[in-house]
């Protein structure tokens, strides 16, 4: 049973004409696009593109929920909508989830032009990164002009989320900078910008130095797209340094749509989704076709007889069901 | 209609926050918790919310529950703020229940604001999550899309 189209559009109408409460419902509903009509995916996508995606990512408490908070502001100052996803990877193992981002970015109550949701890895069958991509197109097509999306910059998610952004901003804090390894964790590399937060605190000199000279040296960031990465002092809990920041920002996507790295991104995004949403589809069958089947492979499988012989029949049916999935 | 997959599958999303202008937060992270524990996703908003806040975070995150603690005596005005933005929003479907020192003789003004249950000191932490989760699943079978 799958959702009513109709309905959909209706929803998505009244969220593009400033209804926040079916915003938040369509994003729901995105978080786990598998039974979506695909024509509504299509609809949704076929009005976004025009985006600017910012991932911001770094070790746990360096203060990424903090800095997003006091660059909405700055952002909305420009004339930007602004939309945030913050994606909290906690334990799936225990019970549920205590998502504390929210925590910290407390200011926008009153402006409808900001929009944050919360993700948890927990209950997200597709993944977090397919939730998290569908919800960036949901945003785009709404009209956030930014798209900020938090995550802590380890595993394949998080990689998956960060190849959709256009700018990845890399926060990091005093007391771990001059540890290479504090900024290993895969995001060496992946940033344009890095921002070296709460420089209130007394080490920070030392850590900015540090990361200078390794920036000077290009062991840090991205240079594949030709943009030479920048380094930013700031403090988030101060304010200070958000509007030095925000223009880098800025000026990073500018750069990006002059080359034409913009609507690249846009493609790759898609092209990740239709990645995600096969294996999720392909999850879901392989599920459906071992519960069929998982009472007469008992037998089998004690005897150790035909093991990967079963799986590749399963693997095959399940497919075989995929076929018979109605016609789109 | 309501649709099914809409509301297969997800765990519970509540939102948990602290009304009014005094500091403590013990009571309202130990239920925090508590949720957490028994399998909601939990969005902790903390201390010193106002009413457009609370009813902000509950429409942007979709919740299905909203849990609020208030220690300050103006609750009943509070309540009623954040009952009419919620109304205003288009959100006045999501339950909400309340917890804190509230004099008993105000259980019943909350309730007729629309407060679905209202937890004195003292109610254990098993009950007030049977009845969160009650709320939550009745509310998921209600769902409309529009
Ligand atoms: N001194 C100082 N503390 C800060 C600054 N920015 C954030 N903090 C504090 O650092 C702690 C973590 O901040 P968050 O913004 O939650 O950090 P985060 O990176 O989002 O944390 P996770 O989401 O848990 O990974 C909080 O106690 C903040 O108050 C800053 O500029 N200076
Ligand atoms: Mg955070």
């Amino acid at each position: 049973m799958s959702l009513n189209n109709s309905e959909l559009a209706v929803l998505l109408d009244k969220a593009r004409r400033g209804d926040l409460r079916a915003t938040g419902k369509l994003l729901t509903i995105m978080e786990d696009p598998y039974r979506l009509p695909p024509e509504f995916f299509d609809m949704v996508a076929s009005q976004a593109g025009r985006a600017h995606v910012i991932g911001v990512t770094g070790i746990p408490g360096a203060g990424k929920s903090t800095l997003i908070s006091r660059l909405i502001p700055e952002l909305r100052r420009r004339g930007a909508r602004v939309a945030v996803i913050a994606i909290d990877p906690t334990s799936p193992i225990s019970g549920g989830a205590l998502l504390g981002d929210r925590l910290r970015m407390q200011d926008h109550a009153m402006d409808p032009g900001v929009f944050i949701r919360s993700v948890s890895t927990r209950g997200l069958k597709g993944g977090l990164s397919l939730a998290a991509l569908s919800m960036i197109e949901l945003f785009d097509a709404l009209g956030y002009e930014k798209i900020l999306v938090e995550t802590v910059g380890v595993g394949q998610a998080e990689v998956d989320i960060m190849s959709a952004a256009h700018t990845i901003l890399v926060v990091t804090m005093p007391g771990v900078g001059d540890d290479v390894q504090a900024l290993k964790a895969g995001v060496m590399e992946i940033g344009d910008i890095y921002v070296l937060n709460k420089s209130d605190l007394p080490d920070a000199q030392k850590a900015y130095e540090y990361l200078s000279f390794a920036l000077d040296k290009g062991e840090l960031g991205s240079y594949d797209s030709g943009w030479t990465p920048k380094l930013f002092k700031v403090s988030a809990v101060m304010g200070q340094g958000m509007a030095e920041l925000a223009d880098a920002i800025d000026e990073h996507a500018s750069y990006i749509r002059s080359i034409g790295l913009a609507r690249l991104k846009v493609a790759s995004r898609r092209l990740t989704l239709i990645r995600l949403m096969s294996e999720r589809m392909l999850t879901v069958a392989v599920e459906e076709e071992f519960k069929r089947v998982k009472a007469e492979l008992e037998a089998k499988a004690l005897k150790a007889k035909g093991i990967l012989a079963e799986a590749s029949e399963v693997a095959r049916r399940a497919c075989k069901n995929l076929d018979n999935l109605p016609p789109t | 209609m309501s649709s099914p997959q809409y509301i297969e599958e997800r765990p519970f999303k509540v939102i948990v926050a602290k009304i009014g202008l005094d500091g403590h937060d013990r009571g309202a992270k130990v239920i925090a918790r508590a949720l957490k524990d028994a399998g909601f996703e939990v969005v902790y908003t903390g201390i010193r919310q106002t009413p457009e806040q609370v009813a902000r975070a509950a429409v942007e995150e979709d919740a299905d529950v909203i849990g609020i603690s208030i220690l300050s005596g103006a609750h009943i005005h509070h309540i009623q703020r954040l009952m009419e933005k919620l109304k205003e929003m288009g959100a006045d479907d999501i339950p909400v229940v309340v917890g804190g020192t509230i004099p008993v003789i105000d259980v019943d003004k909350l309730k007729e604001l629309g407060v679905k249950d209202v937890f004195l000191p003292g109610e254990s932490l098993r009950r007030i999550t049977d009845v969160i989760r009650t709320l939550a699943e009745e509310r998921r079978r209600k769902v409309r899309l529009l």
